[in-house]
């Protein structure tokens, strides 16, 4: 038997239950949220035990799986080329959330290129306006096709001029994440340097920050919703807002809990200048969240 | 194998020399035309590189057996070739790709309509508008599967124009360019008379045109079907396109602005619940029997039953109501949008009072427009 | 849990399986995970084929025998769902997991539990879909492409649970393949360099890429779906400013490449068959990879010749026109290399060969009427007849399920160590040819003549060629259960085979003693010219 810190040998683990658990609690969550849904919307009493037990079930175990995967690591049974595997795992596992964005700015994009344009009765296909007298194309969407239906917001969150962004939240929000990303950059120049104590503060930092935007951004929907009559309700545009937004926050949130985890691996001391690829994995993350807020910021806030 | 292959080639050939029941029709119009030439075309190109490709392989694989001795060659690449067959297909591609922008072209020409006619989808039948030239509805009616359940169902022997005949056809003059506008009511369907060589989405809330112009000696009736799926009925909604020559047309045309005078006086009048339960069957078999059933059982948990329904038995506004304005997210349509209020009155009036149902009401198209202008 | 770092220098003692259930639930070892991902497979293809059979019972004549039309439109629809999700794509994860280790000379997979997960997710999500079918309000009835709005606002309410189970999945694609890519980037043996992988593994870096990059859109696609039906939003429906179409651009951007994530794998196992049959190495190898590369780029940007239909602009209709002509080139390249792989050979037609060749023709021939229907004017006329169902089955049945099933041929012996029995794979290959060309070819005419794709019922002038087709799916399904019988066979009572297998056969894999020991190369091996891409 190979011993354990024997670098040249990929570690392959003989097997583990976390998986099948973790397929099966995926399960149930889903199952019992689509049953959560349907009754809530054929107005019945909602069962909603089974998703709840399914994201127990599901945050046990991702507890046990990663704390198995640290514990390995310490031992020092992965190797580099293991984590190299790890490396390109992340990586690809951000490509592919890329593209998950992408499909709702494609949404963005068709809506407001093409399907808004041609019910509004210009361009290639004028003649659909011949459906909807009524409507006239405009991007923010402030009065819909059927008002009825769907009820038009009152005020849209399309930014003001740029003399007047500093009394406009979104644009704080964009500084704050900005700003986000580089302190978890410092925190990784910390780790490099070998000094835990500022690695402790500047992530601790890039995580109230984190927590700073998910609270303005509540704010802010809670102000649409309120004040604004935009809701998911009202047309293409709350949709195509709402749906970016929301799923920008909602990685938002995970990256803050990733960092989080990250913050109580800092306190154990578990990182080494070579040896941070759990850091490493979630500041990725956290740039990548970045981004998409910066071009969400530009597509649906700005333009 | 080889014969097997030789087999296709040759059931193919049999479709190129253009049977019926095995090759594109040719249809009536010259886009329909123009796109059968394109078919052949490229059909006969398909088919002379399956003839070189597959024949180098038979070749191969009878002359370069092992069992025949064949010892193999170490070959395994070459530059000229790889460029040689990477330039041929693109050369082909080109010229099949020229043709077929003139026809795409061609069909796009929309302008110059002699008569617009709105073609709009619904679960499952088709509703033809003819517009004036502000897209007002001058004439309108429904065209619904003719093809009685019981041919279905094989309890009858199915007649020649099985799922393809409608109550009314679509009615078209020849000789003028028709400008069809396509859309839909519910979700999306697909009109498709194959002689006119398109077929065109119907998709709510969004408009699509396209045209035809039947040429003079080319009266008759043509035939298709819906052909995007759009529900349980799907296979069930035929396109019959009566097209009949310019002053048959008119004078049809002109007889049916008279009927729209007589149905509008329709509203008015008081019928008798003799003369309301006729024309209530009537509706019923063509609107409402396809999901509630001729006997009024629904085909229950999806299409409830009629018959001692708490709707159809109880008070007459609820009734009113869901035929009028339907159910949003049911198959349940807004029938007010369909059909006038004496038919309304009719089929209300028939539900009420057929099968175990039996209220004491009679529902009159006064009625009806006086729960409309609620 | 005992775990232990499997491979060791000096030592031989090889961490085998655990016993019982556990084995396969809890596995870790590509091997058993890439068995489970195969019998997953042909088990939901033995299901997709009976709803197959539904509908061809329903079809055999002119009117409605069996089924109702609300429940024929489920047949069809979880039959394209199942086929696709269930059998084909599954059944390439699991040659992946078998063979990828083994070609580029890696103990394992890269991330093995994980490989675990994406593998456990599936029977999961396939019970969450087809449990559908025995709910009241009845399974998914809007065809496999779910076109909005038949599949939100008219949707049966059991589409909640459809949208989670391709959620799930999606995921389970997605994990499967980062998981590929980092064990082909990052566990070759020294001296694999990429030009000298197999082709097997070529296509299926390339492929997982394009699933990276198109099972997170349908994620969105059906998200958004999600949104529409339950929280209000109108992203499909043109009344709040969407587009139902809108929904079908979002579908095709995924699912293009998804039918060439169903074809390019198929094209790296014939690319390994031909040469072992013909012994001789593999024409043009580096315009194959080339040929690959370009097909999935292209495969990019030909979405909307599915909705050649919709209405869209002019110069839409262009592009998407010429952009879809422009595959046939690189796919071409692919066909003439194969037949000047074949040229001048040696050959001989074992099992696999025989399907491998099957493969070539046939699929060509349902390559022509793809490009057919590519011409956008023609292709009016074509849209969802059967003329389409007749293109796709030929290009997935005898091409995509043919190779997997030449491919079990080919690396059976190499998995269970035993041969199967080659009068029964002959015979099998035959009554899979002529079923499948009884079922699918005479689908050209009836397409042709105007007859509609997704009915239950149909006029009389297409009759002749449905009952034909009906009967040589039955053939067809037939002949799947004795491949199942052979595949038992060979499995329990073949004769034993060597380590090479076949005489005229290269690559790592062969150089593995039958049955291949329980992890692959515990040492990495030295990677010498002739085993290197043949
Ligand atoms: C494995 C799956 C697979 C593959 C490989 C293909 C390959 C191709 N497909 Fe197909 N297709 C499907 C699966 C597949 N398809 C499915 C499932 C649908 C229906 C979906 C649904 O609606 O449910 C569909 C539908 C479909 C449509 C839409 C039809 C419609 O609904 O109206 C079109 C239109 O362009 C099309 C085109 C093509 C083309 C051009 C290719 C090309 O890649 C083919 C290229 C190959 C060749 C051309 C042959 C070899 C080449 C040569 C020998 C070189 C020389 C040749 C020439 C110069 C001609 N396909
Ligand atoms: C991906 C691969 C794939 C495969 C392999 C197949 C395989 C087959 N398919 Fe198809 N098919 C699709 C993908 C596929 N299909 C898709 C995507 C659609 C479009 C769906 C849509 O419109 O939405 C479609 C649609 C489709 C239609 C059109 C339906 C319609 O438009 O209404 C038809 C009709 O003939 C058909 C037939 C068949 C047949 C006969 C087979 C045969 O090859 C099947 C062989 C049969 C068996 C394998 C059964 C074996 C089992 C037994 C004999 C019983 C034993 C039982 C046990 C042991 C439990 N398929
Ligand atoms: C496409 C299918 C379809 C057609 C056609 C149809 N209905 Fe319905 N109908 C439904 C469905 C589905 C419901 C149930 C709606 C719900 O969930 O409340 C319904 C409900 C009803 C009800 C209420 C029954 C009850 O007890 O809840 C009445 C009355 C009714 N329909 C009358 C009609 C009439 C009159 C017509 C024809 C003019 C008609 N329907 C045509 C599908 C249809
Ligand atoms: Cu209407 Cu299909
Ligand atoms: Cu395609």
């Amino acid at each position: 038997m190979a011993s354990p810190s024997d670098q040249s040998v990929y570690y392959i683990p003989h097997n583990g239950w976390y998986p099948v658990w973790i397929a099966f609690g995926v399960f149930m969550m889903l199952a019992g949220f689509g049953t959560w849904l349907n009754d809530v919307k054929a107005g019945e009493a909602a069962t909603d035990w089974m998703s709840f037990a399914g994201l127990g079930i599901l945050a046990v175990v991702l507890f046990f799986w990663f704390s198995k995967v640290i514990e390995e690591n310490q031992q020092g049974l992965a190797n580099e080329q293991l984590k190299r595997s790890y490396v390109w795992g992340m990586g690809w596992f951000i490509f592919s959330e890329v593209m998950f964005f992408f499909a709702f700015f494609g949404a963005l994009f068709y809506a407001r290129n093409f399907a808004v344009p041609w019910i509004g009765g210009e361009g290639d296909k004028a003649i659909t306006g011949v459906l909807w007298p009524n409507f006239t194309a405009e991007w923010p969407v402030m009065s819909n096709p059927d008002n009825t239906l769907f009820p038009a917001p009152h005020e849209s969150m399309a930014a003001p001029g740029i003399t007047n962004w500093v009394s406009y939240l979104p644009f704080w929000n964009t500084v704050i994440l900005l700003t986000s990303s580089v302190t978890v950059h410092f925190a990784h120049t910390a780790i490099k340097d070998k000094a835990r104590g500022k690695l402790i503060a500047w992530l601790g930092l890039t995580i109230l920050l984190g927590i700073l935007f998910l609270t303005l951004q509540s704010y802010e929907y809670l102000h649409a919703y309120h004040e604004l009559g935009l809701t998911l309700h009202s047309g293409i545009y709350g949709s195509t807002f709402f749906i970016l937004t929301g799923f920008h926050g909602f990685h938002v949130t995970l990256g803050t809990f990733i960092l989080l985890i990250q913050f109580l691996r800092s306190l154990k001391g578990h990182f080494a200048p070579k040896d941070c690829f759990g850091f490493e994995a979630a500041s990725w993350y956290w740039h990548f969240v970045d981004v998409v807020w910066v071009c969400l910021f530009f597509f649906v806030y700005v333009m | 194998m080889a014969r097997l292959v030789a087999g296709f080639v040759l059931a193919l050939m049999a479709a190129g020399a253009g049977a019926d029941e095995l090759n594109m029709r040719r249809g009536v119009t010259e886009i329909s035309n123009a796109v059968y030439d394109l078919h052949m075309y490229i059909f006969w190109i398909c088919v002379v590189i399956g003839i070189v490709v597959f024949g180098a392989m038979f070749w191969a694989m009878i002359h370069h057996r092992r069992a025949a001795g064949a010892v193999a060659a170490k070959f395994h690449e070459s530059t000229k070739l790889e460029i040689a067959w990477t330039l041929a297909p693109t050369l082909i591609l080109v010229a099949i790709a020229w043709p077929a922008t003139q026809v795409l072209v061609a069909m796009y020409d929309t302008g110059g309509e002699d008569l617009t006619i709105e073609v709009r989808g619904y679960q499952w039948k088709w509703q033809y508008k003819y517009l004036d030239d502000d897209y007002n509805s001058e004439v309108a009616y429904f065209s619904n599967l003719k093809t009685p359940q019981d041919e279905i169902h094989g309890r009858k022997e199915k007649g020649e124009y099985y799922l393809l005949d409608v109550d009314e056809p679509l009615r078209i003059p020849v000789n003028r360019k028709v400008r069809f506008l396509i859309t839909a009511e519910d979700v999306i369907h697909s009109w498709w008379v194959p002689d006119f060589g398109f077929k065109r989405d119907a998709i709510p809330g969004i408009m699509n045109e396209t045209w035809a112009i039947v040429p003079p000696d080319k009266a008759g009736i043509y035939r298709g079907q819906c052909t995007e799926l759009c529900g349980k009925d799907h296979g069930f909604m035929p396109v019959v396109v009566n097209a009949m020559p310019e002053d048959e047309f008119d004078a049809w045309y002109a007889e049916r602005l008279q009927q729209e005078e007589v149905r509008k006086e329709a509203l008015s009048k008081t019928f008798t619940p003799e003369e309301l339960m006729a024309q209530g069957e009537q509706v019923y078999g063509t609107y409402c029997a396809s999901c509630h059933m001729p006997n009024g059982k629904g085909v229950p948990p999806v299409f409830p039953a009629l018959d001692g329904s708490a709707i159809a038995t109880g008070p007459r506004e609820d009734h009113l109501n869901i035929v009028l304005n339907g159910k949003t997210g049911t198959a349940m349509q807004a029938f007010g949008k369909q059909l006038d209020a004496a038919q309304i009155a009719a089929v209300v009036h028939y539900e009420r009072h057929s099968w175990s149902n039996n209220t004491d009401d009679v529902t009159q198209p006064r009625d009806v427009i006086e729960h409309m202008g609620q | 849990m005992s775990e232990v770092v499997v491979a060791g220098h000096d030592d031989h003692h090889d961490h085998g399986p655990d016993k019982g259930l556990a084995r396969w639930l809890f596995t870790t070892n590509h091997k058993d995970i890439g068995t489970l991902y195969l019998w997953f497979s042909f088990l939901m293809f033995l299901i997709g084929g009976v709803l197959a059979l539904v509908i061809r019972a329903e079809l055999f004549q002119p009117g409605l025998q069996f089924v109702e039309p609300g429940f024929f439109n489920q047949m069809t629809t979880n039959h394209g769902l199942i086929m696709v999700f269930g059998a084909i794509m599954p059944g390439f994860v699991g040659l992946a997991n078998w063979l990828v280790p083994m070609m580029v000379g890696a103990p394992d997979m890269a991330l093995p539990r994980m490989n675990n997960l994406s593998f456990w997710i599936l029977p999961f999500a396939f019970t969450l879909l087809i449990s559908t079918l025995f709910m009241d309000a009845g399974g998914p009835n809007f065809g496999w492409t779910f076109y909005a709005p038949l599949s939100t606002t008219y949707a049966p309410e059991t589409v909640t649970y459809f949208i989670f189970g391709v959620h799930m999945m999606g995921a389970s694609s997605i994990m499967g393949s980062i998981n590929i890519i980092a064990t082909i980037l990052n566990m070759r043996a020294p001296g694999m360099t990429l030009m000298k992988m197999p082709l097997f593994v070529w296509t299926w870096l390339i492929t997982a890429y394009l699933l990276l990059a198109v099972m997170p859109v349908l994620a969105g696609a059906v998200t958004m779906m999600l949104f529409d039906i339950h929280f209000g939003t109108s992203f499909f429906n043109a009344a709040g400013g969407g587009d139902p179409v809108m929904f079908q651009h979002i579908f095709w951007f995924f699912g293009h490449p998804e039918v060439y994530i169903m074809i390019l794998p198929a094209f790296g196992v014939v690319s390994q068959i031909i040469p072992t049959f013909s012994r001789k190495p593999l024409f043009g190898y580096d315009s194959m990879v080339y040929a690959t590369a370009s097909i999935a780029f292209l495969s990019f940007i030909v979405w909307a010749h599915h909705m050649f239909t919709v209405g869209m602009p002019l110069a839409g209709q262009l592009f998407f026109m010429y952009a879809t002509m422009l595959i046939a080139i690189p796919t071409g390249v692919k066909v003439f290399n194969w037949v000047s792989t074949m040229w001048r050979g040696s050959m001989s037609f074992e099992t696999p060969m025989l399907f491998a060749i099957a493969f070539v023709i046939l699929f060509t021939i349902g390559g022509f009427s793809g490009l057919m229907l590519a011409i956008t004017p023609a292709d009016y006329q074509y849209h969802d007849t059967y003329f389409v169902v007749a293109h796709f089955h030929y290009v997935l049945v005898p091409g995509a399920l043919f190779s997997i099933i030449a491919a079990v041929y080919y690396w059976l012996p190499k998995w269970c160590g035993r041969m199967y029995d080659e009068s029964l794979g002959k015979l099998h290959f035959w009554l899979s040819f002529i079923g499948v060309n009884v079922t699918f070819f005479p689908q050209h005419f009836s397409g042709l003549a105007g007859m509609p794709r997704r009915i239950p019922d149909y006029a009389l002038q297409f009759a002749d060629f449905n009952m034909i087709s009906s009967i040589g799916a039955f053939i067809f399904g037939f002949s799947q259960v004795f491949f199942l019988y052979i595949v038992i066979k060979t499995i329990r009572s073949g004769k034993p085979a060597t380590d090479r297998v076949w005489e005229g056969a290269h690559g790592l894999e062969w150089t593995l003693p039958s049955p291949a020991p329980y992890h692959s190369f515990t040492h990495p091996p030295k990677v010498t010219d002739a085993e290197a891409h043949s």
